[in-house]
This record gives C-alpha cells, structure tokens and sequence, in this order.
C-alpha cells in the first residue's frame, strides 16, 4: 500500500512537471509583438520595388507595430507592386498623406513598411490607398552605382 | 535462392500485416483500460516517465550547453552572438528535444518494457493469465503502452525547458550574453506554430516507441537469447523508425 502510494505520488509529480513544462514552452519562449490582428483594416500602396518584402511583415509607425502585410502582388497594367496591409484599427487617425516607405531591420534584417506622419486633417481608413511611398533599398543596385562612380572618378 | 527471396519477401509481409493488426488490437483496446483500469496505467507513467526524468534531465542540460557553446563560437563570427537564444531554442523545440529524448526513451524505458514483457512470455506468465481467462494484451501490454504515450510528450517539454535552462547558463552565464537579448531574440524569432510542431513530433513519437517496444517483447522468442534480442531489436528499430518520422514530419510541415 505504501509502496502503490508513492508510486502514484511520483508519477503525480512528473505530470505536473510535464505539465509546467508545456505551459513554459508554449507560453514564454514565443513572444507576441503587440499586435493582435483582430480589429483591423485595410490599406493598399503601391511601390516601385518592394525587395524581399514577405507577406505577414511588420507595419511600423515610429518604430512601433501597428499592422501586418497581407498580400505582396504585381500589377501587370501599372507594372507596379501592390501591397496590400492592414492596421490595427486603434490606429485609426493616420492622416491620409502619410508616406510609407520598405525598411529594413538592420543592415541584413528582414524588411518591414514604416509609415512616416503626414500633416492632413482626413486620416486613412478602410481600403484607402496611401500614395506617397518609397521603394526598397536594393543591396545590389547600391553597389553597382558606387563600383560605377568609383570607376569613372579614377579615370 | 529464388525460394529463400520469396520466404524473405512474405515473412516480411506476414511480420508488417501482424503489427498492423496487434496495432489495432492495442488501439482499440486503449480507451477501456485508460478508463477502467487508471491504477495500472499510473504505474507505468511512473515506470516509463518519471524513471527516465533523470537522464533525461541531464541529457537535456548539456545538449543545452553544446548548443550554447557552439551557437556562441559560431554566431560571434558575424557578431550576431544575441541571437544564441533563439539558435538554441530553434534547435530544441524544433528538432533535437523530440529526437534525442525518442532516442533515450527507446534505450531506457523501451528496453525496460520489450525485456520485461519478454521474461514474462518466457516463464510462462502469459499463458497463465490466459488460462485465467485475462487476456494478457489488456492486462500487461496496453497499460504499458499508454504509459509510454503519456509520458514521451512530457518527458520532451521537460527536456526542452532543462536544455533552454542549460544554453542559457552557459551563454549568459559563462560567455557574457546579455539576458535580455537571449529571451527577446528567442520570443522575437519563435512562433507558435514551432512549439506545435515540436508536440507534434512527440506524440508520434511516443506512439512509435512505445508501440514497437510493446511488440518486440510480446513476439520475443522466449529463451534468454530471445529476449536479449528482442531488447536489442527494440532499440534499433525504434531509432530507425524516429529518425525516418522525423524526416517525414519536418518535411510536411515546411
């Protein structure tokens, strides 16, 4: 009787551990960034070049995440990238000139929107289109243009 | 020759039908033990689980501890050496805490269950049980079986939080990474999908381990040598079959 006693204390104890385990795990090691995406709305730009911009990319408004890249898609008239985002709607008093520009975190980080403030009394709201925006940063292109410059300087 | 092909080719056929069928019979035969007979399936939880907690535990630190080390020695080459946190964290949850602790549960309890349950065929006490008219598969495999399944997802949460906790010792600990960094580069990098499918990956593996043992015992042929290589078979099936899972696992859910 002891013995069954202990038994069953001891394999008590490592399901509750096993437990407590599961909860860390799937609690602390994975971290949410404050944006939920349950209240949203939508709002689509266009950019020249959108480097490796990713579905699911962060949104940033001075350096804060308000929203999520839904979808990255070419337009085959205009020859322009679409990108179609969508921003917690707690923020919902972005003037409608704000620029957005594709940043990148760090210098090989992964490249997020950031929203820099215009000065306008009307604020975006759903399925407005910001119009003024800046393309990625290409690597390459930066390169070539200086290994141009550098060559004709030498001549 | 071509005779000893075909006897090769069917026995190996007649071997997988049988373990399909024992499968089920297992399966089916789980929920009504599971609720009627909870005691001895305790008893095996105790026996498969918390019996392995301690090489599992210490396994898990310096597995943790490796990673931290050569996560480190690596990372500082592009002075990325924040973002040990979340190399380590990457490396257990997503693959080595299931695989090594599958690997370790086949060695330390899965050995324990295919010799025990071949010792008792070879003294006889299964066939007693049946002259009893208690089928040995409900009274001595299923319980030892579900014990297994209970324990292996367990035992690897514990192996991961015990591997994190290692890499963290050592990286904050002995190199000088910065706590913080640790945990917001492993929060930053890690979603919820990758602790999932590290579940995942342990209960299949639970299943498998705790299933092959279970058979490998109860068709052990039963001599001494028999069940000798019944343990034996136990352990190298069982890694084959994890580590071909494993692939098949990670490869899906890319």
């Amino acid at each position: 009787m002891q013995q069954t006693r202990s038994v069953e204390l001891g394999a008590g104890l490592f399901v509750l551990f096993g437990f407590a385990a599961l909860f860390f795990l799937t609690t602390q090691t994975t971290g949410s960034d404050g944006f939920s995406g349950d209240d949203v709305f939508e709002v689509t730009a266009r950019f020249e070049n959108v480097g490796s911009l990713k579905n699911r990319a962060p949104v940033a408004m001075s350096g804060v995440t308000i929203g999520r890249v839904r979808s990255v898609a070419f337009d085959p008239e205009n020859l322009d990238a679409v990108v179609v985002f969508e921003i917690d709607s707690q923020y919902g008093q972005i003037p409608d000139d704000s620029d957005a520009s594709i940043l990148t975190a760090g210098l090989l980080g992964s490249q997020y929107i950031g929203i820099q403030a215009g000065g306008s009394d009307f604020y975006l709201e759903n399925g407005s289109e910001i119009e003024f925006t800046q393309s990625a940063l290409v690597i390459e292109n930066l390169i070539s243009k200086y290994l141009f410059n550098s060559g004709s300087d030498s001549e | 020759m071509f005779r000893d092909i075909f006897y090769t080719i069917i026995g190996f056929l007649r071997t997988l039908g049988a373990f399909q069928l024992f499968s089920l019979r297992i399966l089916a035969n789980s929920p009504s033990i599971f609720v009627r007979r909870f005691s001895l399936v305790v008893k095996q939880v105790f026996n498969a689980g918390a019996m392995s907690l301690v090489i599992i535990m210490v396994s898990a630190f310096f597995v943790g501890g490796v990673l931290g080390l050569q996560g480190y020695s690596n990372l500082s080459k592009f002075n990325a050496e924040d973002s040990v946190g979340a190399f380590a964290a990457f490396s257990l949850l997503k693959e080595l805490g299931p695989v090594i602790t599958a690997l370790l549960f086949a060695g330390r309890a899965g050995t324990a269950l295919s010799s025990e349950i071949g010792l008792m065929k070879a003294t006889d006490q299964l066939s007693a049980m049946e002259m009893m008219a208690t089928d040995p598969l409900r009274r001595v495999l299923v319980p030892r079986f579900l014990g297994g399944v209970i324990s292996m997802p367990l035992l690897v949460a514990i192996f991961n939080v015990i591997g994190l906790f290692g890499a963290h010792v050592v990286a904050v600990g002995l190199l000088g990474v910065d706590t913080g960094a640790f945990w917001q580069q492993m929060q930053a990098t890690l979603t919820l999908p990758d602790v999932y499918e590290g579940i995942l990956k342990s209960v299949v593996f639970g299943f498998v381990a705790s299933l092959l043992a279970v058979w490998e015992g109860y068709n052990a042929v039963p001599t001494a040598e028999g069940v000798g290589k019944a343990t034996t078979r136990t352990v190298v099936i069982t890694a084959i079959a994890v580590l071909i899972l494993d692939f098949m696992i990670t490869a899906a859910m890319l």
